[in-house]
């Protein structure tokens, strides 16, 4: 299992779109279960809204966790992905 | 006469027929199914025909209305594929006997309410694409096909609220504006109107009564309000602001992508405030060239405790790339007793004003210069930062900040994290002191922007916040416009720079002023720089004169 905290610099937060398209990008991984976690509570990144019902915001640090045989990759995407969308 | 008044969302006045528009949620529907199999089906089949036409709308729309309005139908065709709502309309189907359509409203509903209680306005409104998705997909299996305007000529659309995905494809040309009962700023309709440029009115409650259908309404998207049945005057008084608000609106886009420049080729640099990154985008909507004033108290003060280096870089990389080469010039912390946040712990002050407040606090507590100035720095890599010392008034001040900024510096290179050397580093003229001690200040930094609001204050000895002080505070008095004259020379004779970042700036009747001084930038608020720049294409340098400095 890998994971990384990021702090979200997007002044929407992790709103309707970028959420969407995270959604998108986890469920491409099939078996590797991708979760975004905010304080207590964490959730898959493929449940959408369950993602937007977090109402991560700008300045809110999340940690993201990979697990499964393509933990490395899809750590390294979540990563990317992150840095240039929020 | 009637006067209904609601929230304007956005600008413009139009006027034209009413047409209600009804919600889609109140359509009566089948509670039973006809068994779990076979509404479980009936679902699936609906929701693939609702994405389906959903990705179709969003290449169409992308044409026609633009990436947002694409975005919308990408967004709601993946509302449609969410795993939890699928596993609530399953439940509802296998568990309660109910009929796919009912069972899809009340998981819409469900899942709506969620986030209607949410803090956040901006997700509060996602409510309504919840509730749109789930009535798309029971549209499709009551078989009932888009609704569209039923009218020859261009109407007002009134509504209890509009489902976003609904008016984005409606047909543009029959709409003139939109006047809803419920919503906000932060609703679909009004970002919708704004990005076509119609005017919107929201939160017009009950008064907007459906048996106003078909009456001739006008609308202003600016005050909120809406008027039937107007008397002579009033109407005139609208159709005289219409006109003036069109041609203004035509000379103002005109300005678009003009230099600005003097009719006799003096330049002068056109840059905005802004408050927080949010403010990006509307400094390049209204064209601006640059960020003149970044005021970073947004990170101190929306937190209960310090911002960390982390997230003071992410949000000054953030502008800075965004600005994509544009300077950004970002003012160390100007907070004080009167506007801060507890955490600071700064006691109650008898005079606020002359307190502990801005770079004094920065340089009584170190660590935090140093946290801000790194995130700067670091920062600084990413596009054109410069970096600017509020409330200077003595030279050791300024010297200290260079110190600051050279460890800081110093740092980052033994780490081998990258930053700009020549990052331009400049003080805000604001107390007198700092006026008449130009000269030296002048030979220690790359340039001056002078805050005339806290100058004009000083220079006064008048609080400009205080009601009943009004006549005794002239935002033009020469006293203020001498200074600034001392503070360009001092910086003209050192070979810097010098701007206005106040509210003066904006203040068109000073422009022959700012350019007598010779002042090279002004910053202003976003919406004052097309304004400006039309000012400032019709004016002559050579001509302005100094005559105000003689009051």
């Amino acid at each position: 299992m890998r994971r990384f905290s990021y702090t979200i610099t997007d002044s929407l937060g992790i709103h309707a779109r970028p959420a969407g398209l995270l959604a998108k990008t986890a469920k491409a991984f099939g078996d590797t279960q991708i979760t975004i976690g905010k304080g207590e509570e964490a959730v898959r990144a493929t449940q959408l809204m369950k993602l937007m019902a977090l109402g991560i915001r700008q300045g809110d640090t999340v940690t993201v966790t990979t697990e499964g045989p393509d933990e490395a990759e899809a750590e390294k995407q979540m990563r990317k992905f992150f840095e240039e969308n929020l | 006469m009637i006067l209904l008044k609601g929230q304007g969302v956005s600008p413009g006045m139009v006027s034209g027929p009413l047409y209600f528009w009804g919600r889609r949620g109140n359509t009566p529907l089948p509670r039973e199914g006809m068994g779990a199999e076979a509404e479980l089906s009936r679902f699936t089949r609906a929701r693939q025909a609702a994405v389906h036409q959903l990705h179709a709308l969003a290449e169409r729309s992308r044409v026609s209305a633009g990436d947002e309005a694409a975005v919308l139908f990408e967004t709601h065709a993946m509302l449609a594929e969410d795993e939890d709502f699928e596993k609530c309309v399953r439940k509802l189907i296998e568990g309660a006997n109910r009929s796919a359509e009912s069972a899809l409203r009340e998981a819409g509903e469900q899942f709506a309410s969620l986030f209607e209680q949410m803090e956040d306005g901006y997700m509060r409104e996602r409510a309504a694409d919840i509730r749109d998705v789930a009535e798309r997909m029971i549209g499709h299996l009551l078989g009932t096909t888009d609704r569209k305007i039923d009218s020859e000529a261009p109407v007002i659309l009134a509504a209890d609220d509009l489902a976003p995905s609904e008016t984005v494809q409606l047909d543009k040309r029959l709409i003139l504006g939109f006047a809803t009962r419920t919503g906000s700023g932060s609703s679909h309709t009004a970002i919708l109107a704004r990005t076509i440029g119609i005017p919107a009115v929201c939160a017009l409650g009950d008064s907007l009564r459906e048996e106003y259908a078909g009456q001739i309404a006008w609308l202003d998207g600016e005050t909120g309000q809406m008027i039937l049945e107007p008397d002579e005057r009033t109407l005139s008084a609208f159709s005289d602001k219409q006109i003036k608000q069109q041609e203004m609106r035509r000379t103002l886009e005109g300005m678009r992508g003009k230099e600005d420049v003097t009719l006799d080729g003096r330049r002068i640099n056109l840059y905005c405030n802004i408050a927080s990154p949010e403010d990006v985008h509307s400094v390049l909507e209204n064209d601006g060239q640059g960020i003149g004033l970044f005021r970073s108290e947004f990170l101190y003060l929306s937190s209960d405790d310090y911002p960390d280096e982390e997230r003071q870089f992410c949000a000054y990389r953030d502008v800075a790339a965004r600005m994509n080469g544009k300077p950004v010039i970002i003012r160390t912390l100007d907070i004080g007793a009167d506007k801060q946040a507890d955490y600071f712990g700064i006691k109650r002050e008898e005079n606020p004003a002359l307190g502990l407040r801005a770079i004094r606090i920065c340089l009584n507590r170190p660590e935090i210069l140093h946290s801000q100035l790194r995130a700067l720095y670091r920062a600084s890599a990413y596009g054109r930062i410069a970096i600017m010392f509020p409330m200077i008034a003595s030279l050791w001040e300024v010297r200290e900040c260079k110190r600051a900024c050279q460890r800081v510096m110093a740092e980052l290179e033994q780490e081998g994290i990258p930053f700009r050397r020549e990052t331009e580093l400049g003080v805000m003229i604001e107390t007198p002191a700092a006026v008449l001690i130009a000269g030296e200040l002048a030979r220690e930094v790359d340039f001056f922007s002078v805050g005339t609001n806290d100058l004009t204050q000083y220079m006064l000895a008048c609080d400009r916040q205080q009601g009943d002080l009004e006549r005794f505070f002239d935002p033009h008095h020469p006293a203020v416009l001498r200074a600034l004259k001392l503070a360009a020379d001092a910086a003209h004779d050192a070979g810097i720079w010098i701007g206005v970042c106040g509210e003066l700036a904006a203040d068109l009747s000073l422009l022959p002023i700012f350019l007598a001084i010779g002042v090279d930038e002004l910053s202003v608020t976003p919406p004052a720089v097309l304004p400006l720049r039309m000012e400032i294409r019709k004016s002559i340098a050579k001509t302005c004169t100094l005559d105000r400095l003689n009051g």
